[in-house]
């Protein structure tokens, strides 16, 4: 049998599309075939942004409602009911600032972790890398970001607000917003697969997590909850995301920057560990 | 091995673990489980003896397909064909055993992965040939020839939701018809379509297997199909390598190993019955029908009277026969039990899947059916090379005679 073995690679040891299945087996080429299967994230991410929009009157302005209502409702309760102080920039700005990063990761996440078990007809009947799945559902979180990052470039510029460099800085946070969301997407739909509980589990955690993320108001203003605040890996990225935007005379805030960086790599290392584990069967239990 | 050997299996086996671990596993269940057993250990049981229902969908196959093979997998279903495909195409994972493949391999289990209905039929080109590993150029360079193979030229830009069956069927096989891959794995897909494009599609697939010297691996239970493109064949049955060589052989063997055969309980109401209905195998296998029907009754049958309908397997009927219509020739003596048999020697039909219904009676009444109760595949010991589709020609193949005068 190994004679056998030997001679197959021997006469043909170059073939890089050659391939040995067996039980427990780690596909050897699962990093390349990410790489050779790319057109289908962008084909997979154009799918459901086409697929959403499709039969709707409004289309892309479905995007946009969301940010608006919010932006109008957080600016009135926190704002004007609460008289929560803005630190000098406008209210709505400050809604908005935050309800970027936290639109980004929600969406991202509740998408990436429903991803599998709605594109159960692919898995059952299809080889590709899996993690394009979950990696799509990002890119159409990412997509719909934009079209709200315009949403804000517009008010900011209504408000008579100047752009400084801590812009430039923005793709930096957007990628560690995404980076998050992907940690904590493929532990979720990895899980869900196996125990669809997690269905109900994602939706209640984002419920709760608008009010336990600063999005309606500065960590600035409360500075005694802010431990609790910085429990939460989002918190750091919203700050982060309003430093550049806003330009608000606050610091930098470095520690809990690098907290969420630190969260979202434990999530993503650990998370790609069990997703490569669990890979292999998500067709027998999906 | 042979350098021209381009996938061997080696003892493979799958196996399903079915019972407690559902399909839906609720977080709920493995906690209550988890608890359980702690319990139980604590209690000092164990929890080694609980009955777990397996499921061997393979076991210990073994086979080698070498390049420019067309290798036809038979077997009845839950034979473990679509198991042997899922495990070849990455999908699911074997229990144990190696396969080695060479070369690209495509699969294509499934007319039109990832169709999405709302999508324009360009849009879904580009999908499903990316889902099937093509990449974006090579989509382009193949578009016109794909879109004039599938012949929805006009609809491209129509959304798939509104095209016929016809048309999605045609479009989806297009897209995989241009896989560039050494080995193409194929699983039943040619069972939908319309007749002429199913024979396209059977072209295409000799074709490419002619020219480029493609191995492909294909399931069917279009017996006819198998016998006109596959040059070998594997039998399975029950998960288990039972037979492999020439087609015709394997076909042979598939339907002589065959269990056509049903059994029925006693009705509560205790009048006469069909206790059971078998299509004999070695009958089958000499190209030959023979359809066996036991029967009881609490009366003498006076006398039993049989009645059997050929039928296509869209249960169209064909022919049918009973024991009132041969009375002249076939008068039985009364009897509360017995096998009724119908022979049907020079078969006029072509190789295809068929259904039987039988009917029970006496000479007044009828007092029990089987529709459509056994299903069987016929192989016609007639071999023509240029059948067309039997959707046009139907199943049946009287033994027409021709003429020619010349003016």
């Amino acid at each position: 049998m190994n004679g056998r073995t030997d001679c197959l690679a021997s006469a043909d040891p170059g073939n890089p599309n050659d391939l040995v299945i067996e039980a427990g087996r780690a596909n050897a080429h699962y990093w390349r075939d990410l790489w050779r299967y790319r057109d289908l994230l962008g084909f997979l991410t154009l799918r459901d942004i086409r697929v959403r929009y499709k039969q709707t009157v409004l289309g892309v302005g479905w995007a946009l409602i969301q940010p608006i209502v919010t932006t109008g409702i957080f600016t009135f309760v926190f704002g004007k009911l609460a008289g929560m102080s803005p630190g000098g920039v406008p209210y709505p700005l400050l809604v908005l600032a935050g309800l970027l990063p936290w639109q980004l990761f929600s969406a991202a996440l509740s998408g990436s972790s429903a991803s599998l078990i709605s594109n159960s007809n692919l898995i059952s009947k299809v080889y590709f890398p899996r993690l394009i799945i979950p990696l799509s559902s990002l890119g159409v979180a990412a997509i719909d970001f934009l079209v709200v990052l315009g949403l804000y470039v517009a008010t900011s510029a209504w408000f008579g607000r100047i752009p400084t460099w801590h812009w430039a800085l923005l793709p930096l946070f957007i990628a560690l917003a995404l980076l998050l969301a992907f940690g904590a997407g493929i532990w979720f739909t990895a899980l869900t697969v196996k125990y669809r509980d997690f269905r109900y589990i994602v939706p209640f955690m984002l419920q709760v997590g608008v009010f336990l993320s600063p999005i309606g108001y500065s960590t600035g203003t409360v500075p005694s909850w802010r431990p609790l605040l910085d429990a939460n890996p989002i918190t750091g990225i919203i700050d982060a995301f309003r430093w550049c935007l806003l330009s608000d005379g606050q610091p930098f805030d470095v520690r809990g920057t690098a907290c969420s960086l630190l969260i979202s790599l434990v999530l993503t290392f650990s998370g790609l560990w069990y997703f490569r584990k669990m890979e292999r069967t998500f067709a027998d239990m999906i | 091995m042979a350098t021209d050997t381009v996938i061997t299996v080696e003892s493979l086996s799958k196996l399903y673990v079915l019972g407690h671990q559902t399909r839906v596993d609720t977080l709920r269940d493995q906690l209550t489980r988890r608890f359980r057993s702690f319990g139980d250990a604590l209690r000092g049981k164990g929890t080694a003896g609980k009955p777990v229902d397996e499921f061997w969908a393979l076991k210990d196959v073994s086979f080698e397909v070498r390049r420019g093979d067309v290798l036809g997998v038979v077997g009845r279903n839950g034979a473990g064909k679509s198991t042997l495909l899922k495990i070849l195409s990455r999908i699911t994972e074997p229990t144990n055993g190696t396969v080695r493949i060479r070369g690209r391999l495509a699969s294509l289990l499934e007319v039109g992965t990832g169709f999405h209905p709302e999508l324009s039929g360009r849009e879904n080109v580009y999908l499903n040939g990316a889902i099937l590993g093509m990449r974006r150029v090579e989509i382009d360079r193949k578009f016109d020839e794909i879109v004039a193979f599938s012949e929805v030229e006009r609809f491209l830009d129509t959304p798939v939701k509104y095209y016929s069956s016809g048309m999605y069927v045609r479009l989806a096989f297009a897209i995989a018809a241009h896989l560039e891959s050494e080995i193409l794995v194929v699983d039943e897909v040619l069972a939908v379509g319309d007749a002429q494009f199913q024979k396209k599609c059977l072209n295409k697939v000799s074709e490419v297997t002619k020219s480029e010297g493609r191995t492909v691996l294909f399931v069917s239970h279009n017996s006819a199909a198998l016998q006109g493109i596959c040059t070998s064949g594997i039998l399975l049955s029950q998960g288990k390598l039972v037979g492999q060589g020439p087609i015709g052989e394997c076909l042979g063997t598939y339907l002589k190993t065959g269990s056509q055969r049903a059994e029925f309980a006693a009705p509560p109401h205790g009048k006469p019955y069909i206790s059971s209905v078998s299509v004999d195998p070695a009958a089958l296998a000499a190209g030959r029908i023979q359809v066996d029907v036991g029967f009881r009754s609490p009366f003498p049958l006076s006398p039993p009277v049989v009645g059997i309908i050929l039928s296509s397997k869209f249960g169209q009927p064909i022919s049918g026969s009973n024991g009132r219509m041969t009375a002249e020739t076939f008068k039985p003596a009364p009897a509360r039990s017995g096998i009724v048999s119908a022979h049907l020697d020079n078969v006029p039909l072509h190789s295809d899947t068929f259904l039987i219904s039988v009917y029970l009676g006496d000479a007044a009444m009828d007092y029990d059916q089987k529709l459509d109760v056994i299903q069987f595949d016929y192989v016609s010991p007639r071999f023509y090379p240029q059948l067309p589709p039997l959707q046009i020609i139907g199943p049946a193949d009287f033994p027409w005679r021709w003429g020619f005068k010349a003016d």
